[in-house]
Formats: C-alpha cells, sequence, structure tokens
C-alpha cells in the first residue's frame, strides 16, 4: 500500500475531484433552499434558483425607469472603471518607485522608510480623511484602492528588482549600460512579469477596498448595489452579484496571467538553472 | 611598454580587517595571468578591484597608464561564475546588448545600417563560440557550459582592453570544462586579448595561463588572524614548455583549498 502522500489523481479523476466539493456545496444549498421554502413559500433567505433568475432578469436585461440604465450595467461599468484607474495607477507608481528604490541606493535610503510606514496603515481607517479631502465623489474611491494597496506593490517589487544578481548589473555596465539602460533594459524586462503577479495578488484586497467604499458613499457601482438591496434582505440580487463579482475577479485575473506568459514568455519557461 | 592593468601598493582594508596588503602588480599586453590562492585569501578581491566594484584603501589601480574608475565599464570585460548573462534576452539578444549601450545610450533601440551590422557582429562571435545555432534560445534553455560560453561572447563583443574571468568554469562538468578551456585559449590567440582570470583550480591556472601569481598572507598572527592581508607571494611566468610542472610550494599553499 502506498503511502497517502505518494498518491496522485491523475487526469479526469483530479477533474472531478476538484468539482466534487463545489457540487455538494451546491447540492446543500439546494436542499437547504427547498426545506425553508417547503416552511415558507415566502423565504427570502435562501432563494430558489429560479427566484434568483427573475430577479437577474430585472437587474441586467430591464432598464431602470428612474436612470434609463440598466442597473447591472451601469454598476459593473462604475465599479471597473474606478477599479481600473485605481489599479493602472498602482502599476504605474510601483514601477517607478520599485525600480528606483530597488536599483538606487539613494533612493532606497530617501523612501524606502517612507513607503514602509505607509504600508502599515490600515487603509479604510483613512477612508473618513479622503472623503474629507476629495469628497464623496470618484476620486475618494479611487484613492482609497490606489493607497491601500500601492506600498506592498511598491515593496515587492523593490525587493523582486535588488534582488537581480549583482553579477548581472555589473556585467551591464561592463558592456556600456548607465544608469538608465541598466533599469530600461535589464530591470524592467525582469520587474514586469512579476508587477503582472504583484497586480494578480492585489486585485483581491483592491475589491475589498472598492466594496467598502461604495457601500459607503456612492450611487452607483456593484458594491452600492447589494449594500442598497440589504435593505431589503433581497438575497435574490446579492448572490448573483456576488457570483457575477467573483467571475470578473476570476476573468481579470486570467488575462492578466495571459497577457504575462505571452509578452514574457521567458520567465514562465520552467528549466533548471540559469 | 605601459603595462594595460597595474597595482601599485594596493592595500584593501576593512576596519582592522586586513585583506591585501601591499599588492603590486603589472599585467601586461596580450598576457593570460591566472590567480590562485586558498579559499578566503582575498583572489576575488582583485577582480572586484579591477572591475572598480571596490576601491582600494590605499594605493592605486591603473588601466593603460591612467587611474582606474570607480566603477564598472566597457573597458574592462567580465565573466562570472555564474548569473552572467540576461536571463530576458535571446541569445542573440545577450550579445548585441553592448552595440545597444555604445549606439543608442537613450533608447537602447538600433534601427537599419547599425542594427544589421551590431547583428552580423554578434552572430559572428556566436558563431566563433559554438552557439551559432541557438540565436533565438533563451539562456534558461541553455546547459551551463553553454551559457558561459555565451557570457564570453558578449564580454568579447565589446573589444574590452582586459577580460577578468572569476572562477568561469568553476560551476562546470570535468568534460565541459576541457571544451571551454580549448575555447578560450583559442579566443586569447585569436582575438589577441589581455586576461586576467581568478580560479582555485591549480591545474587550469598553469595549464591556461602565461603567469600564475599565488596569492596568500606572507605573515601570520596567530592570536590576530585578520591584522595581516594577502599579497602576491609567487609570481611564475611560464613558457610552453613549462607548463606541466607544478611547483611544490604552490602545490602545497592550494591543497588544502
Amino acid at each position: 500500500m502506498r503511502r497517502l502522500l505518494n498518491a496522485r489523481p491523475r487526469g479526469g479523476g483530479r477533474l472531478l475531484l476538484g468539482l466534487l466539493p463545489i457540487a455538494i456545496l451546491v447540492l446543500l444549498y439546494l436542499v437547504a433552499s427547498q426545506a425553508r421554502h417547503a416552511e415558507n413559500p415566502r423565504d427570502k433567505i435562501l432563494p430558489t434558483p429560479a427566484a434568483m433568475a427573475q430577479s437577474m432578469e430585472i437587474m441586467a436585461l430591464q432598464e431602470d425607469p428612474r436612470t434609463g440604465e440598466i442597473p447591472l450595467v451601469a454598476d459593473t461599468q462604475a465599479s471597473l472603471t474606478r477599479l481600473g484607474i485605481a489599479m493602472g495607477a498602482a502599476a504605474l507608481t510601483t514601477l517607478v518607485l520599485g525600480l528606483s528604490i530597488g536599483l538606487l541606493p539613494y533612493a532606497r535610503a530617501g523612501l524606502g522608510p517612507l513607503v514602509a510606514t505607509i504600508s502599515v496603515i490600515p487603509p479604510i481607517a483613512i477612508l473618513p480623511i479622503l472623503f474629507i479631502v476629495f469628497g464623496l465623489g470618484e476620486t475618494s474611491k479611487i484613492v482609497l484602492i490606489f493607497i491601500g494597496i500601492t506600498p506592498f506593490m511598491v515593496r515587492d517589487l523593490a525587493s523582486h528588482v535588488g534582488a537581480i544578481p549583482e553579477e548581472q548589473i555589473v556585467k551591464a555596465q561592463t558592456l556600456g549600460a548607465s544608469t538608465w539602460l541598466v533599469a530600461l533594459k535589464v530591470a524592467l524586462p525582469q520587474a514586469m512579469p512579476r508587477l503582472i503577479d504583484s497586480v494578480r495578488f492585489s486585485l483581491g484586497p483592491a475589491w475589498v477596498f472598492l466594496i467598502s467604499a461604495e457601500a459607503i458613499a456612492s450611487d452607483v457601482g456593484l458594491g452600492y448595489r447589494i449594500f442598497l438591496v440589504r435593505r431589503y434582505l433581497a438575497m435574490d440580487i446579492i448572490l448573483p452579484y456576488v457570483v457575477w463579482i467573483s467571475l470578473l475577479a476570476v476573468v481579470i485575473d486570467l488575462l492578466l496571467l495571459a497577457w504575462s506568459r505571452t509578452a514574457f514568455r521567458w520567465a514562465h519557461t520552467p528549466g533548471g538553472r540559469r | 611598454m605601459t603595462p594595460v592593468l597595474s597595482f601599485r601598493d594596493v592595500w584593501v582594508e576593512y576596519g582592522d580587517h586586513v585583506v591585501l596588503e601591499k599588492v603590486n602588480l603589472e599585467v601586461a599586453k596580450g598576457a593570460f595571468v591566472s590567480i590562485v590562492g586558498p579559499s578566503g585569501a582575498g583572489k576575488s578581491t582583485f577582480l572586484r578591484l579591477a572591475l572598480g566594484q571596490e576601491a582600494p584603501s590605499r594605493g592605486s589601480i591603473l588601466l593603460d597608464g591612467a587611474t582606474l574608475p570607480p566603477e564598472p565599464g566597457p573597458d574592462r570585460g567580465v565573466v562570472f561564475q555564474r548569473y552572467s548573462v540576461f536571463p530576458h534576452m535571446s541569445v542573440l539578444e545577450n550579445v548585441m546588448f553592448g552595440a545597444r549601450c555604445e549606439q543608442a545610450p537613450l533608447t537602447g533601440l538600433l534601427v537599419g545600417a547599425t542594427r544589421r551590422q551590431a547583428r552580423a557582429d554578434a552572430v559572428a562571435i556566436l558563431q566563433q563560440v559554438g552557439l551559432g545555432a541557438a540565436l533565438k534560445a533563451f539562456p534558461r534553455a541553455l546547459s551551463g557550459g553553454m551559457q558561459q560560453r555565451l557570457a564570453i561572447a558578449q564580454a568579447l563583443i565589446t573589444r574590452p582592453r582586459i577580460l577578468l574571468l572569476d572562477e568561469p568554469f568553476g560551476a562546470l562538468d570535468p568534460g565541459v570544462r576541457l571544451d571551454m578551456h580549448e575555447l578560450i585559449t583559442g579566443l586569447w590567440r585569436e582575438h589577441g586579448l589581455t586576461i586576467l582570470m581568478v580560479t582555485h583550480d591549480i591545474k587550469e591556472a598553469f595549464k591556461l595561463g602565461t603567469r600564475v601569481i599565488a596569492v596568500d598572507k606572507r605573515r601570520h598572527d596567530p592570536h590576530a588572524p585578520h591584522r595581516y592581508g594577502s599579497t602576491a607571494v609567487y609570481d611564475f611566468p611560464l613558457d610552453d614548455k613549462r607548463k606541466t610542472a607544478i611547483p611544490k610550494e604552490i602545490a602545497a599553499m592550494t591543497s588544502g583549498a
């Protein structure tokens, strides 16, 4: 008998094994929902799939008579715009600061402590400050996401760039590279796959900050909507919205991974020593 | 004739720890100088000094009679034991990097005739080191010996005044190492290179070098071993015929290393 830690699932079995827990969870939900509805046909806590589909039809296909927009489309657009601008600004800032701190001893000495200090501030705690300074509009939400994720990303990228072997940096200099060219041609391309990874990992916290900000002060957005309909115990809208948000997160993650794999193939080829 | 590289009364100290003391050394053009010595004797410090990665605490280092700038530059090529090629560039790109730096210091981009020339030069040197068939490969796909061939080609493309080798074959299998010996000797003759090589392999030092320098402490204080630094204790000029016999004192010195 082989040890358990040496037994490996293969091919189809592996896929089946992965789907099993998900199927069990879905089944449990259906059973529980059924049970509650048997007792009380107007139960709102565990809506049936049919009820969810019906509510989403209203949210995703019909215009809101007040605004003239389809709620799901408007919410998605608003949230993704906020998220996109914040992530873009964070990635750009990370690239500039991370490369500088990772490569230049003067930048490390000057900016390292500042970034380290900012990264320990809990972002939600300064949300009131952001609302006071930037108002309740788009800016404060975008800035919250930006402040929430950038310090971590900068530190991650700086340590990655700092870990480029000194031999490479010296070699580049013996080939005539200036500080600028070392940054542009040696450090930047090697930093990019890590930056994309870092954006992927930061998307989780970014969604948290986005939904928090939307929950507190907004009039459109995915987070705004689920906190709005919570007042009516509208689980038939909240649950599909959560699924939709998760789906968006997965798709963004896969797109970033695909970009990294095609644009930086060298970083993804497995292989022994370099 | 002015020596290519000279160390004049060079000391390297960290606080009260003396690494090198009173080093005087001149490397003539066309020489292949091997530096040997026990581990921790400061062999690599020689190379760090020549590269400009480190400055001497006292004394001076001259390149072609002029004071060495205190940072690495294109007049000195280098091949390290590992990590001296760029993992994100193809073989061809790795070798063309020198031309990019020289001719496009702002953008690193080459166009038209300059690009074609740089490419042709790179292909020529790559064929010489036996990588003509792997132009598009990434370093990760190459064996250790191939990566070192690439590192050598990359260093030669800028025509450095002196080529510095830091244990260049130390991580390679014995068979591959023999091939590399042949390669470096051939390149040295053909291009008229001046080479300074640090190695812990005494046989390699004598086989390749035209001159072997042994680095060790001349004096030793058992109560404060860090107070005396290493210096060149033996200096053997070699001609081809004397290469076979390794002097006893050197063999004894490095046998423990």
